[in-house]
């Protein structure tokens, strides 16, 4: 018996297939399922398994042809005493269920105008007994019903409800169909339309953009592509050029990286300074001696951010895909200003280190940035950063926050100011605190705890350790 | 659903690569081996898929074996194209059968997995009609090329992550003159490990083929013609949450105003 061996269907949209090579001869014997030829099609190459035992009589179809799917290629001679049991061509493929169907819109009701009130189902809720139902509203109690019971308005219904072969090409290259500007009747998608947006590399945008299920993820919310480009100057301006440094392309794409990734907000304290600076003050001569190096006050702003990092591990943490990732050490960055840029060497271990081991290891980094000495350790591995916009006396500043981690705080100027201590009018050394913290993670009375409790360890200088 | 058995394989050979996912390929037709994700690099190596032309490779193959890469032909789909040190490549040795029997759409899901998990990294990337792969702009970043028997998939993809891009020019990759390439570290500015980027995409492949991962635990004995000794692939790969790029803190933040 003669059995048919066809161009298989590889999937559900592909009509055709090239045939790359014959694995087997006209007059070679072949098994059932055994390769006999294969296909290509764009990326894939397959091996086709042979439909029945027997032996390959005649060849359809030449190595290097491209043919429709279905179409015979070569026939196999099956064996006279097997032939009742021959099976059909397989046809892989051919039983291919629609990928997507599960999650296909459910059908929108027919609008086919308002429905008298008798035609109302009886399911439809508001059974109201006594008074006739309005006219106005009968025809849409049904269809409000089934739209809540489908949890889709009446927009989504309508957009999502379009073709097959947009839905097809909506499954095929994850496009949520819901979220495209239909412009066929009633909003409707149309083939057009998703094959515009596609082409506007739309499939990235809105895979990323709709992101699948709770896909609350680093980068989503990036734009599809460049918006129009409006050059910085035109020819003839007087202008000069120079390209950007390495270091200040990093930090251009780490800035607007952040930007994109984390949901930004900032919260501002003024902390009083006035004891912890007579605490330094009383300290200094015996700190310098015995540790050979000042008492700054960003040793104190580092320990009481450490210690309150302990208190709320949330803001040492960092968020990947759908879950927090917590921190069980804290590594503190510390941004240092230098002549051609910033670094933020990171304290490694900060959580374990009394105030003048921070101390020291802030001066060790801040030497060891300004001569160039940081190694690529020192500068990697923070979870949490601390920045000091104040430097040049700003009041405080709004930092971004340095990816992965979720939270910066900036240290704005110190400097004596006017405060109301018990009723009376004092001039006291203060500080302006902010946090820029992720929003998606952290909430805001979270970030204002936290930050109250550095407020509370510096102004009421709870440092036991000072030496 | 169906488990998935995956792992971090480290730097592999490509013949010995070829040879792995072969196994795994013949135990899961036969029944006696389950699924498998291999993620790998490979030493330097040109490879020609199906449709390759010869003239796709620019430089006379004695010439780059002299500069230690490798030559290979192998039964992919796709042309020519590069793996080296630095590139993420991937072999999903899957039985797509019964219910996942549509090529396209298994090209279109390994794409999904890479987009997904270069989102994680804060790359947007996309499709273009007609050119498989997943592309940052005009340039390609990862490459995609499969071979299938019974619906069972070997080869995969290679993303690349550090690669070192000029090795491309040796080459014609996948036929495309007029399209450049791009790697991760081009466009962050720096190259996360590997490892990490291959924990990272794990979760997004579990999720875009529905099956459930077990990383950890890849162990294949293959036998290496010639010699007496066979080729003992243990994987090892740990289940790390924390995964992004760290090596960002050199340039950390800076008040915006």
């Amino acid at each position: 018996m003669r059995v048919d061996v066809i161009m298989p269907q590889m999937g559900e949209s592909i009509a055709e297939g090239t045939l790359t090579r014959w694995l087997k001869k006209v007059g070679d014997r072949v098994a059932r399922d055994e390769p006999i030829f294969e296909i290509s099609t764009d990326k894939v190459d397959a091996e086709i398994p042979a439909p029945a035992a027997g032996s390959l009589v005649e060849i359809q179809v030449g190595e290097g042809q491209t043919v429709a799917v279905n179409t015979i290629v070569a026939f196999i001679e099956t064996e006279a005493t097997a032939a009742a049991s021959a099976p059909k061509p397989s046809a892989a493929g051919r039983s291919t269920a629609p990928a997507g169907a599960p999650s296909r819109a459910p059908e929108a009701p027919r609008p086919s105008g308002p429905a008298p009130a008798a035609a109302t189902p009886a399911t439809a809720r508001p059974a109201s007994p006594a008074a006739g139902p309005l006219p106005a509203a009968t025809g849409e109690i049904p269809r409000a019903a089934q739209m809540a019971a489908s949890g889709a308005g009446p927009e989504e219904l309508r957009r999502v409800r379009s073709s097959p072969v947009v839905r097809r090409i909506a499954r095929e290259h994850h496009v949520d169909i819901g979220r495209l500007q239909g412009t066929g009747i009633g909003g409707r998608v149309t083939k057009k339309d998703i094959l515009t947006a596609l082409e506007r590399g739309g499939g990235a945008g809105a895979a990323a953009g709709a992101g699948g299920p709770g896909m609350g993820t680093t980068g989503t919310a990036a734009p599809a592509g460049p918006a129009v480009h409006r050059p910085a100057f035109a020819l003839g301006d007087r202008t000069a050029v120079e390209p950007l440094s390495a270091m200040r392309k990093k930090i251009a794409e780490h800035m607007v990286l952040s930007r994109r990734t984390s949901a930004h907000v900032t919260t501002v304290f003024e902390v009083d300074m006035h004891r912890v600076m007579r605490l330094r003050e009383e300290h200094r001569q015996a700190f310098e001696s015995r540790h050979g190096i000042k008492l700054t006050p960003t040793a104190f702003f580092v320990k009481a951010a450490v210690e309150a990092l302990k208190a709320f591990p949330v803001v040492n943490s960092s968020i990947e895909g759908d879950n927090v990732v917590y921190r069980k050490d804290i590594h503190v960055g510390v941004a240092v200003a230098l002549d051609w840029g910033l670094i933020v060497p990171v304290i490694k271990n900060a959580g374990d280190r009394t105030l003048s081991g921070l101390a020291k290891a802030i001066v060790d980094l801040a030497d060891r940035a300004r001569g160039r000495k940081l190694q690529p350790d020192d500068v990697q591995g923070g979870t949490f950063t601390i920045t000091n916009p104040g430097s040049y006396g700003a009041l405080f500043g709004t930092p971004i926050i340095s990816q992965p981690q979720v939270a910066i705080m900036g240290v704005g100027s110190i400097a004596k100011r006017v405060v109301v201590v018990d009723d009376a009018i004092a001039v006291h050394p203060t500080v302006h605190l902010s946090l820029s913290f992720d929003h998606r993670l952290i909430d805001g009375a979270v970030a204002d705890q936290f930050m109250a409790h550095i407020k509370t360890a510096l102004e009421e200088a709870r440092f036991p350790e000072v030496l | 659903m169906h488990s998935c058995t995956a792992g971090w394989l480290g730097r592999i050979d490509f013949r010995d690569a070829m040879r792995l996912q072969g196994e795994c390929a013949r135990r899961l037709k036969d029944g006696t081996g389950g699924e498998r994700v291999l993620l790998l690099e490979h030493p330097p190596v040109i490879t020609l898929g199906r449709n390759a032309r010869p003239e796709d490779v620019l430089i006379d193959p004695a010439v780059l074996l002299g500069r230690g890469i490798a030559v290979e032909r192998c039964d992919r789909g796709g042309q020519v194209t590069y793996h080296g040190p630095g590139q993420l490549v991937g072999y999903p040795v899957l039985d797509l059968s019964p219910e996942r029997r549509d090529v396209a759409r298994y090209l279109r899901d390994l794409e999904e997995v890479l987009i997904r998990t270069l989102a994680r990294f804060g790359i947007a990337t996309g499709r273009v009609a007609g050119l498989t792969g997943v592309w940052v702009g005009g340039e390609k970043i990862a490459s995609i090329g499969v071979h299938l028997s019974r619906w069972v998939t070997t080869h995969g993809f290679a993303l690349n992550v550090a690669t070192d891009l000029d090795a491309f020019s040796l080459i014609v990759p996948c036929g495309i003159r007029s399209r450049g390439l791009t790697s991760m570290e081009r466009i962050l500015g720096i190259a996360p490990p590997l490892e990490d980027v291959a924990s990272v995409l794990l979760p997004e492949f579990a999720r875009v083929f529905d099956r459930t991962i077990l990383a950890g635990s890849v162990e294949v004995e293959i036998p290496r013609p010639g010699t007496d000794d066979a080729l003992r692939v243990e994987a090892a790969l740990r289940p790390k949450a924390t995964s992004c790029p760290e090596a960002a803190g050199a340039v950390a933040g800076r008040e915006a105003r």
